[in-house]
């Protein structure tokens, strides 16, 4: 402690200060890690004693491997010395409340939504690199999985909505348009990062290796599926590749997202979380919770908005009336920014500096993916209904994540009418596969009816099990026993 | 909260100060809900745990909550005002001892502090979170049921948040009305996946609420407010747990079985006194502990529906909400017990 002030006094002794002006030092840190947030409180009151604010703005650690646990934190330092002390607050307001000016002129701030966030892109519609220096330079081989990926779950889509309306299963959301989206944030990730996500993100999953068969298995409840037929369509987990089980009720995830970032910051595990939710979820109070939770106790988290510019079918102009979503982020003291999401490379290079960030400082992003919903909500839903097929075509035709990545792709020569063709029959000869299988496999055993509720069954349960099964012995010709496991 | 109860006792008392200085209004008019609506009856002191120390609810809730902190490296406590300890006082000395990362306070939002802590329990920490009257519970409903008590079931045990523990101060407290009195825990009876438990005294409180931490579901603990500080007991220091599950028979008997939780075990105790003593009728008391999943094999259910001489009883507030200055006449006192027990041995 006596060393750090010693230290910082002896830095920023050695320059005159002068007030208002800033001083940037670095303060480096050998210490175990809760020692080194100790350190860290006592130099910011030192700082108070002085008259100096001082706000941490970047921290790396290393020697994590070290046997005693050692960490080295480094902080940048930006002090500056203020001029007024407490006793004499002429000048300038002194609520806790907030840090500002006083002013004479009354004025309301003006909400500006003509010309709000802009939005970050790497590409033109056309695929073309626009500033050459935001080009992430992706290998070939990871481009190149960018694009199956995207068109793996765009076949996926396509032949499981089909089947819906066939009636072999009984519900799906297909994520036309938004491939962009998934797969540029999937990219950005560590594979321990984990994902809490709304219904819409199947791409994130297929990115980090879910296999064909166990997306099917969920869609069709059979005896393979990881959630053991519980739940509706589209409601995937995986523990595996860290992706939370999808639950219906909007927004939820959300603070539970900032919860499980906040335990991984505590338990030091240099792992991140990403939460992704629509601009419809967004209006809901989980939402504004998690935001304020996320940034007042400051956790290592990337939340990502897909705006998709529709909420079954209430459009962005009946859901928010302010600059979407990222416009929020500010009021709730949140670094933000809004991104085209049909462009995967700016959606990669947001999430990984946003990650990188938010693990490296604590705290919270907002990352506004801009993007259009280009089929129905779900199988329950025509949207012809509420809009109007020349929109919906326009970004089919002139928008899409997949086209502007394979113009990307073409122009350096990486793919051509030859690989596109042939991978298109190879991608449906693997998802025909799968659903061919899923199709025949049994549905899951009826006991799993009652396992579950409980990390043990309770005994008011295992009795009403058991008069299940009473029942069935009597009754077995009226329910469908030949379809599940024994 | 606890400094409103504090100002309310000491004008009963010192309503001398009150006249003097506002001596021009005439004598005030004394509403009589300064005495409590029954006695709190300490259980003997426990051999099997230890060494013990005079506690009152509150301490014996921050004893457990100590003994958790101190053996579990995960655990965090975080709810509106935790940090400087807590409206009626249950996490005092906490932050001090364990840090400002693991006792912190929360923005003022129950939906967002049970979802955090949902999420906490996910990562794999334990979480402790607190609302600070059960009767703000409701914000959180939806994260209660549809997401913490589905959690486990609707990921094919692949997630859990067994983690999480929810406290919450319950119960009438004299002068709470509407929205410092509620007891919500019939909202989440009927709820399977979370457990619901309420205490009767802080020896039962200490080993309910570490059996609550240590159980691998979701937990709502209620804690009756009014016994804060009315209720003494040789607490022991170390930790220990008491059952989930299991209700437990105070009282044997053998014409009559009361059956309640919380403070009203303490009502319940006199009114089988009263039942004996009036009526000779012999009274079996039984503390059911735990709300969800219940213990029926004490209780008792329909399958002694043929055994049954007459209807059940419920004797509980009135089908309005909690109101203030008619507390008297709303809570299920000893009176109205006791005329339950007349009307149904007379049945």
């Amino acid at each position: 402690m006596h060393r750090i002030t010693e230290m910082a006094r002896s830095k920023l002794g050695a320059q005159e200060m002068r007030p208002n002006t800033s001083y940037r030092l670095r303060v480096s840190v050998l210490a175990r890690a809760q020692r080194c947030a100790a350190k860290m409180a006592a130099l910011m009151r030192f700082g108070k004693l002085c008259r100096i604010k001082i706000r941490v703005i970047g921290q790396s650690s290393s020697f994590k491997g070290s046997p005693t646990c050692l960490l080295r934190r480094t902080f940048s330092i930006y002090g500056r010395l203020s001029q007024q002390t407490f006793d004499s607050p002429s000048d300038k307001p002194q609520f806790p409340g907030a840090s500002a000016e006083f002013v004479d002129q009354l004025e309301f701030i003006q909400p500006n939504v003509i010309s709000g966030i802009p939005v970050y892109r790497v590409m033109d519609r056309k695929g073309q690199i626009i500033n050459p220096s935001e080009d992430p330079k992706l290998s070939k081989e990871t481009v190149l999985k960018f694009y199956q990926k995207m068109t793996l779950l765009n076949t996926m889509d396509r032949i499981l909505y089909e089947s819906q309306r066939q009636g072999r299963i009984s519900f799906y959301m297909t994520n036309y348009g938004e491939e962009g989206t998934h797969v540029g944030s999937a990219a950005a990730l560590e594979p321990s990062d984990l994902v809490f996500g709304q219904y819409r993100e199947a791409g994130v999953l297929m990115y980090r290796g879910f296999p064909l068969d166990l997306f099917m298995a969920q869609c069709y409840a059979n005896a393979d599926d990881l959630g053991k037929g519980r739940q509706m369509p589209v409601h995937y987990g995986s523990k595996e590749l860290n992706f939370v089980t999808i639950s219906s009720p909007l927004a939820t995830q959300i603070p539970q997202a900032a919860g499980a970032a906040y335990a991984m910051k505590t338990l030091n595990s240099n792992r991140a979380v990403i939460c992704y939710f629509g601009e419809g979820a967004a209006s809901e109070g989980d939402a504004h919770a998690g935001f304020n939770f996320s940034a007042t106790l400051e956790c290592p988290i990337i939340f990502f908005c897909r705006n998709n510019g529709y909420a079954i079918s209430t459009p962005t102009n009946e859901q928010y009336r302010g600059d979407g979503i990222a416009a929020r982020g500010p009021g709730y003291g949140m670094m933000s920014i809004r991104v085209d999401g049909n462009d995967v490379f700016a959606v990669y290079n947001a999430t990984r500096e946003a990650r990188r960030r938010a693990v490296a400082e604590n705290q919270p992003f907002l990352i506004e993916a801009m993007t259009y919903r280009i089929g129905h909500h779900s199988t329950s839903d025509d949207s012809s209904a509420y809009r109007s097929v020349d929109e919906v075509n326009y970004w089919d035709k002139q928008d899409h994540p997949i086209s502007r990545l394979r113009h990307y792709m073409t122009a350096r020569g990486w793919w051509a009418e030859d690989e596109e063709r042939s991978w298109r029959k190879q991608s449906r000869q693997l998802v025909m596969e799968a659903f061919e299988k899923a199709e025949r496999r049994l549905k899951p055993r009826p006991e799993w009816l009652f396992t579950d509720v409980y990390d043990e069954n309770p005994t008011g349960l295992q009795k009403q099990q058991e008069a299940l099964q009473r029942h069935l012995e009597q009754y077995k010709e009226h329910y469908p026993l030949d379809l599940y496991d024994k | 909260m606890a400094a409103a109860a504090r100002l309310v006792l000491r004008t009963a008392s010192g309503a001398k100060v009150l006249r003097a200085g506002l001596g021009w209004l005439g004598a005030p008019i004394r509403v009589p809900h300064a005495a409590a609506h029954f006695t709190f009856h300490p259980d003997p002191v426990p051999t099997r745990h230890g060494p013990t120390q005079k506690m009152n609810l509150f301490q014996s809730i921050t004893s457990a909550l100590d003994n958790t902190l101190s053996s579990d490296p995960t655990a965090v406590i975080f709810g509106e005002d935790v940090a400087f300890g807590g409206v009626f006082r249950c996490t005092v000395g906490l932050r001090d001892k364990y840090g400002k990362d693991r006792v912190f306070n929360t923005p003022l939002c129950e939906q967002g502090i049970v979802g955090f802590g949902i999420g906490v329990a996910v990562a794999g920490a334990t979480a402790i979170a607190e609302i600070q009257f059960a009767d703000y519970i409701f914000p959180a409903f939806d994260q209660i049921v549809n997401e913490a008590a589905k959690y486990r079931y609707r990921s094919g045990n692949m997630f859990d948040c067994g983690n999480l523990t929810i406290r919450a101060p319950w119960g009438c407290v004299g002068h709470g009305s509407l929205y410092h009195s509620q007891s919500p825990e019939a909202f989440f009876a009927h709820c399977p996946g979370i457990k619901v438990v309420i205490p009767r005294s802080p020896v039962q409180a200490k080993g309910l609420l570490l059996s609550c931490i240590a159980d691998k579901n979701p937990c709502i603990f209620f804690e009756p407010k009014i016994l804060y500080r009315a209720a003494v007991e040789q607490v022991p220091t170390e930790p220990y747990l008491i059952p989930l599950s299991q209700a437990e028979v105070l009282q044997e008997g053998s014409d009559v079985t009361l059956v309640a939780w919380g403070t009203q075990v303490h009502v319940m105790k006199e009114v089988a006194a009263m039942a004996q003593e009036k009526l000779g009728v012999s009274c079996e008391v039984i503390d059911l502990q735990t709300i969800l999943p219940w213990d029926t094999e004490t209780v008792c259910k329909e399958e002694c529906f043929l055994n049954l001489e007459a209807p059940i009883a419920r004797v509980c507030g009135y089908d309005t909400p909690f109101p203030h200055i008619f507390e008297p006449f709303y809570i299920p006192d000893k009176w109205k017990c006791f005329d339950a027990v007349k009307r149904m041995i007379n049945y």
